[in-house]
């Protein structure tokens, strides 16, 4: 049993092109997510901010610390660093990486990421670096290993498009109780 | 929940002649059938994915105590505290004592099938506690007062209409009559309960030994809502449910939603271990695993086992041709089609459940589609040897099995009635060679005719031919 564990050896996995970054965003647009690209983290609030108007959102959002010093006002958001309250309509989180295989973002949850900015506002928009996106979700659970060594976080959560619901009459509606449009904002440079 | 499968035959004529559930069960078969197709032809090692996804599922029930036990060291050493539950009405109890202990007025719950065989919210009403089920499907049950009738899309049997005439009356607001507009206000009226409720219960799709996490597949959100925003975190699941790693999890996943409603993966997995880290802004407070037996451990070693493999994905009952003809309520418990004619005769009692291991044309679609490749047609078998050896089975279908048997092992006597009765047949079916009604039978020729034979036996036509 033990050996089993540390063994950790993974199964048959399917094929994912030679391309992840590519085949990331075809899964992820198949799911209803949409995707944005820019070249470096400066020019992410202006996407953000062409992305709210073009769906004639609130410029107003809940962020994780790590976005809080961007120039947000530069381009009309205001944006605040903390965890999301029932009256937020859009929340901009990171993730920890993100699965080519699924189109799948992977958020783990901590003091400076909280889980509920990604849940409660009706509109997620994520900023993703391309180097984070992995094959499959062996290697996500390869890179959680190394960089959480003090175990899994509390919340490790796999998200693939806007919540949705198919209970009535098995017609897909999106949003549910979460997010009704997930936003991905793709980062090409470090 | 209370076991009515007893039932199963009345049931079923009055399933079969309500046109609504026939229609919805059209699209439904239509819908799940095509979009597992679809989905598994994604995977070009679909079969291979299959037998691994089985032996992780086998090797967890070969060691099944010590996983749990490496289940339960781990999720301790992160704060969770995991209880046993050796019967249903102890889950309850453990349940309601663990709500008494914080304080709890109200729970939001997230569907899990395990809470439905214990009857938790009728035992948490008992203890004062509102308990508010905030999967769609399940909230629409239970403000309309129903059991579910599909493992996984629960309300397969009500249409819009009904659901609006529902709301309607319940929320006190305006009709609504859109899919989407009914999904909306049902997320404005629970939205608030989400951010008020004392305690979060869950199910668990899987349970992870290797990290003592627990796991959960969600569409529309709301387990995510339930296992974040209130202080107490329940998760109810049975002990089968344990896998070694999260590499096991992956192959898994590969297989799950893919089988459940033709998705390659679920909106959300969620994933959660432990409590809220001291500087965490959000996440319970507490958080308790409840590990619940009800009956499991007696498949361990049997000729059952291969049953607790089971990962609730509902295949099964998508292409089972009874359970597209009859729907859920039929079957009379928690779980229908091919797995609740396995889960609820072992589960709940052979002899509450007598019709269940019949109610299958051992076509075996549910064998070839099940991902964990539960040979459900021959543990259904197995279970009908089990009533005949038990005297479970009518005295007309003993008596005529032994005067079989009798013939059986007499071949001349066997093959001189085999010659009268291929003779017989044939007269009866007259020119069109069609039997309307067959004596002793007349319940088969009811609804459809007998094909006559043409009048010899395959021996004489071997001879003749020969
Ligand atoms: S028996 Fe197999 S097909 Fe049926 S629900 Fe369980 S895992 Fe799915």
């Amino acid at each position: 049993m033990e050996g089993h564990i540390a063994a950790r050896a993974p199964g048959p996995l399917p094929r994912v092109g030679d391309d992840p970054a590519a085949h990331f965003r075809e899964r992820a647009l198949a799911l209803a997510s949409t995707v944005d690209e820019v070249g470096s983290l400066e020019y992410v609030p202006r996407a953000v901010s062409a992305y709210l108007n073009r769906h004639s959102l609130p410029l107003a959002a809940v962020c994780w610390p790590q976005f809080a010093a961007l120039d947000w006002n530069a381009h009309g958001v205001r944006s605040e660093a903390r965890a999301a309250t029932a009256t937020d309509l859009v929340g901009i989180t990171g993730a920890f990486c993100a699965i080519a295989e699924t189109g799948t973002l992977v958020l783990v949850s901590g003091p400076r990421t909280p889980a509920t900015v990604s849940l409660l506002p009706e509109t997620h928009i994520a900023v993703v670096h391309v180097s984070r996106i992995v094959r499959n979700m062996e290697a996500a659970w390869a890179l959680l290993r190394t960089e959480h060594s003090g175990g899994c976080p509390r919340a490790v959560t796999l998200v693939s498009g806007p919540s949705r619901t198919a209970d009535v009459e098995q017609t897909v509606t999106l949003g549910a109780h979460g997010p009704y449009r997930v936003h991905i904002i793709l980062i090409w440079r470090a | 929940m209370l076991v009515t499968s007893s039932r199963f035959k009345e049931r079923a004529r009055e399933k079969l002649a309500d046109p609504n559930l026939q229609h919805a069960l059209r699209k439904l078969q239509g819908n799940f059938v095509r979009g597992r197709a679809e989905r598994i032809r994604e995977l070009d090692n679909f079969e291979d994915i299959r037998a691994a996804a089985a032996a992780i599922r086998d090797r967890a029930l070969a060691d099944l105590d010590l996983y749990l036990e490496r289940f339960e060291r781990e999720a301790t050493a992160r704060g969770t505290v995991v209880h046993w539950a050796e019967t249903r009405d102890e889950v309850s109890r453990i349940v309601c004592d663990i709500a008494r202990a914080h304080n709890v007025r109200k729970a939001v719950k997230s569907k899990s099938m395990v809470s439905e065989e214990c009857a938790l919210n009728e035992a948490l009403a008992a203890a004062g506690i509102e308990a508010i089920e905030t999967d769609l499907g399940e909230y629409i049950l239970q403000l309309a007062h129903e059991p579910p009738s599909h493992i996984v899309a629960p309300v397969v049997h009500k249409s819009r209409d009904e659901v609006s005439d529902l709301f309607e009356q319940k929320h006190r607001r305006p009709r609504k009559s859109g899919i989407a507009e009914l999904c909306r206000e049902a997320r404005e009226v629970l939205r608030p309960h989400f951010l008020t409720a004392d305690m979060g219960i869950s199910g668990a799709n899987f349970i992870v030994a290797e990290t003592g996490s627990t796991l959960i597949v969600t569409n529309e959100g709301n387990g995510r809502m339930a296992t974040t925003l209130p202080r107490v975190h329940v998760a109810i699941t049975g002990i089968e449910k344990v896998v070694p790693t999260l590499e096991d999890v992956a192959t898994l996943l590969r297989l799950l939603p893919r089988s459940a409603t033709g998705q390659s993966i679920t909106n959300y997995v969620s994933i959660t271990t432990g409590v809220k880290g001291r500087e965490d802004l959000d996440g319970p407070e507490h958080f308790h695993v409840i590990l619940v037996d009800a009956g499991r451990t007696r498949l361990l070693g049997s000729g059952m086992q291969e049953m607790l493999r089971c990962i609730r994905c509902g295949a099964c009952m998508n292409h089972c041709p009874v359970y597209q003809s009859v729907g859920g309520h039929a079957y009379g418990w928690v779980y229908p089609g091919p797995m609740g004619s396995v889960l609820t005769p072992v589960y709940a009692g052979l002899e509450n459940a007598l019709d269940l291991p019949h109610a299958s044309t051992l076509c075996n679609q549910c064998g070839v589609v099940c991902p964990v490749k539960i040979p459900l047609p021959d543990l259904m078998r197995k279970l009908r040897e089990e009533q005949f050896a038990r005297r479970l089975r009518p005295w007309r279908e003993r008596l005529a099995l032994a005067a079989w048997r009798y013939a059986a092992e007499r071949p001349a006597l066997y093959a001189l009635l085999e010659r009268v009765g291929v003779r017989f047949l044939a007269r009866l079916g007259g020119k069109k060679r069609r039997i309307r009604r067959l004596p002793f039978g007349a319940g088969w020729t009811a609804g459809r005719d007998l094909p006559a034979p043409q009048g010899a036996t395959f021996k004489e036509l071997y001879w003749r031919r020969r």
